[in-house]
């Protein structure tokens, strides 16, 4: 099976889909003959032509706008916003207009656009090139939102993502973009939205991460367990829906709770997957369920690693929560 | 390459459209002629000197992984600092990205450009921003944002804000050729057309915005026709040409502070080197592209001019090229020096005041453990 960093793994994925079916069409900034500022539609404009793989005037607002035109006509667009961080220009089309088509249009009219976006920090990227905004789109009822932390999910994952009827927001997480390696199956295949796997096991504590945090918590699982402290990791993979079964059955097994994330903590994800833990699993906890996340100031530049939540912030919350 | 063969993005464009002062024979058109004394042509040139010798050197320490990140202007010192020393003392420009020459010729010292560079805990924004995306409002600077177009809307409000206060102050907002397409673009043009605002649009069409040609950005001949749909002036102006930039930005801060409203300028200019040192331009440009532009380089053109009028020669070169080297060394050893900014500096300026949650989250960090490897990936 061939090897593939995340980059690669994404590529190869759009090049499936839109060999398979010649409504997927690609639209961004840069994405065509450039193949991207983070190459992930290299070689695509070869293939495909500057009909499919388009670069666009630089306007998010403009590229989702049509986007969602395209998919009422009954295309299948792909977006790619050059960092999430440039998505806000778009986010009315995206809340306002693509979220809701199905609804208000009594089914006559869904907007199926898959948006991908490259999030996330320590890549000395400052505000402007860091920033994880997932709980903006979770909270708009009518969206998808998958974020993969391995180059098999990113590959199936934006396949499933593009088969679903529904709008998809697609989290890159840019920091692993090239360190998340490994075997790829070509060809199509899909991973399932909605299911979030168990990447460790362990029976004291779960641990629920995603994107490039991921790595940090089983780095700072892997430090627990020399102190026999045995935490269960859960890669979410899409965020919402989340895969609450899988949350709540570890949950009742380990009793503890820890949840990480590099967005900014109030409001974040964290504090609805701890709603739902508390509301649905109160009498299994024994441990108060802890956010090891983001603090609540814009992404800094120079002291990035102190804010990311770390292995080195993650592991004193696995310890702690045994301690109850 | 003949120029009928060019693509409108690799083009010089046909002369009877755009302002040129500096003729090819090195004498000044009267019509359009600023008049700049000898000693500001001299101090223009020596900060355009100044800025490509900066560049150099900043590209340099990124190289050497010293600095993260750079955006330079190789090509475009001509408009970017014409433009600016044509806005008077009290007035406001806001900036793109990419006119750290201009900041520098407005006052803001190389010491704290350099601190910025390095994100430290003298640059006076303690390392929250990438570097070149310092703010420094004494000199009448804006704060750099990396959202392309943001700053368009807000240098229209600054001058309206003024306008409602009866202050005489013009603005000037720096943006691309790219940052045509934003709906920023289209209302600050707007509000400004409509509010008779003081503010100049200065589009720097340099031709790309990363790998984007203008052809994408736009299905109109010129940036600058764009101004008529919103009913104010716009002119062409060739921002390799200092001479008619400085008179053109000129002319749109007096006919703005007669209260005869905003200008779109559209200096046309190209960008010589990569969008930023992240990119890599023979990705999707030829190298024959620059042909046709480096021969109408902007410094080159006022050298000839000023060794023409006996100004400037070789040893007056070598001279200044030594100071700049000697200062910015002078000035990253210090900033090298500098230690990282503060834990605390992180959870200040969120607010006025910290409020209990990050009054709370600094107790965090300063009592947790330091990440592992603060300044890595
Ligand atoms: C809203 C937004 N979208 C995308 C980007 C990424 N980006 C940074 S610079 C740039 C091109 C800008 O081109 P232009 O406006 O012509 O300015 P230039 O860099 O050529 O000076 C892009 C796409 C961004 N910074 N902001
Ligand atoms: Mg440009």
């Amino acid at each position: 099976m061939p090897q593939m960093n995340m980059v690669q793994a994404i590529n190869d994925g759009l090049r499936t889909a839109m060999r398979d079916d010649s409504r997927v069409v690609i639209l961004g900034e840069d994405v065509g003959r450039v193949g991207g500022v983070f190459r992930v539609t290299a070689g695509l404009f070869d293939e495909f032509g500057d009909d499919r793989v388009i670069d666009t005037p630089l306007s998010e607002n403009g590229i989702v706008g049509s986007a969602v035109g395209m998919a009422l006509y009954g295309l299948v667009p792909i977006v790619e916003i050059q960092f999430a961080d440039f998505i806000w220009p778009a986010y009315d089309q995206i809340v306002n207009e693509l979220s809701k088509y199905r609804y208000r249009s009594g089914g006559e009219y869904p907007a199926k656009v898959v948006i991908r976006a490259p999030v996330g920090g320590g890549i000395r990227g400052g505000h402007y090139h860091s920033q994880h905004p997932e709980a903006a789109f979770i909270h708009v009822p009518g969206l998808k939102v998958v974020c993969p932390s391995s180059a098999y999910d990113a590959k199936g994952l934006l396949l499933a993502s593009i088969a679903d009827p529904d709008p998809v927001i697609f989290f890159e997480p840019k920091r692993v973009y090239r360190a998340a390696k490994g075997d790829v199956p070509s060809g199509p295949y899909t991973v399932a939205l909605g299911s979030a796997a168990i990447v460790r096991s362990g029976r004291h504590v779960t641990v629920l991460a995603y994107g490039a945090m991921l790595y940090e918590a089983l780095d700072a699982a892997a430090k627990a367990s020399l102190q026999g402290v045995e935490a269960e990791v859960i890669d979410l993979r899409t965020l919402w829906p989340v895969d609450i079964q899988t949350i709540l059955e570890s949950v009742k097994r380990t009793g503890r709770l820890v949840v990480v994330h590099e967005a900014p903590r109030t409001c974040g994800f964290g504090a609805e997957l701890v709603s739902l833990v508390v509301e649905r699993a109160f009498y299994h906890l024994e441990a108060p369920p802890v956010r090891v996340t983001g603090f609540d100031t814009p992404f800094p530049y120079t002291l990035e690693m102190e804010y990311l939540p770390l292995s080195h912030r993650i592991l004193p919350a696995l310890l702690e929560a045994v301690k109850h | 390459m003949t120029l009928a063969t060019l693509k409108r993005s690799d083009a010089v464009p046909p002369n009877e459209t755009i302002v040129r002062v500096l003729r090819d024979d090195l004498t000044l058109d009267p019509e359009n002629d600023p008049k700049l004394g000898n000693d500001e042509v001299l101090h223009l040139y020596r900060h355009m000197v100044m800025t490509r010798q900066l560049d150099e050197r900043l590209v340099a320490l990124q190289r050497q992984g010293r600095i993260g990140f750079h955006v330079g202007s190789l090509g475009e010192e001509g408009a970017i600092l014409g433009s600016a020393y044509a806005m008077r003392k009290g007035d406001f420009l806001f900036p793109c990205y990419r006119e750290f020459g201009a900041a520098l010729m407005r006052g803001l010292e190389l010491q704290v450009f350099v601190h910025n560079m390095f994100g430290n805990a003298k640059d006076t924004v303690l390392g929250r921003q990438m570097p070149d995306h310092y703010t420094c409002r004494r000199v009448g600077w804006g704060s750099i944002s990396s959202p392309v177009g943001t700053q368009i809307t807000q240098a229209v409000g600054f001058a309206w804000g003024a306008k409602i206060q009866k202050k005489d102050v013009a603005t000037l907002a720096y943006f691309g050729d790219g940052a045509t397409s934003s709906s920023d673009f289209h209302s600050g043009m707007n509000f400004a057309g409509v509010f008779k605002l003081p503010t100049v649009f200065f589009c720097r069409n340099n031709g790309w915005a990363i790998s984007v040609p203008v052809e994408r950005q736009t299905a109109s001949r010129t940036f600058a026709e764009k101004a008529a749909a919103y009913g104010i002036p716009g002119v062409r102006v060739d921002g390799n040409d200092l001479f008619a930039v400085v008179a053109t930005v000129q002319k749109a801060v007096e006919r703005g502070v007669r209260g005869e409203g905003p200008t779109l300028i559209e200096a046309i200019t190209y960008r010589m080197g990569g969008h930023s040192t992240s990119d890599d331009p023979n990705r999707y440009r030829g190298s024959e592209m620059l042909e046709p532009w480096a021969s109408r380089d902007p410094i080159g053109r006022v050298r000839a001019y000023l060794e023409k009028h006996d100004l400037w020669d070789g040893t007056a070169e070598e001279r200044l090229i030594a100071e700049v080297d000697a200062s910015f060394k002078a000035a990253v050893k210090v900033a090298e020096h500098t230690p990282p900014p503060p834990l605390e500096s992180m959870f200040e300026d969120v607010y006025a005041r910290p409020p209990w949650h990050l009054q709370e989250q600094r107790q965090e960090v300063l009592s947790g453990p330091r990440a592992p490897n603060p300044h890595g990936s």
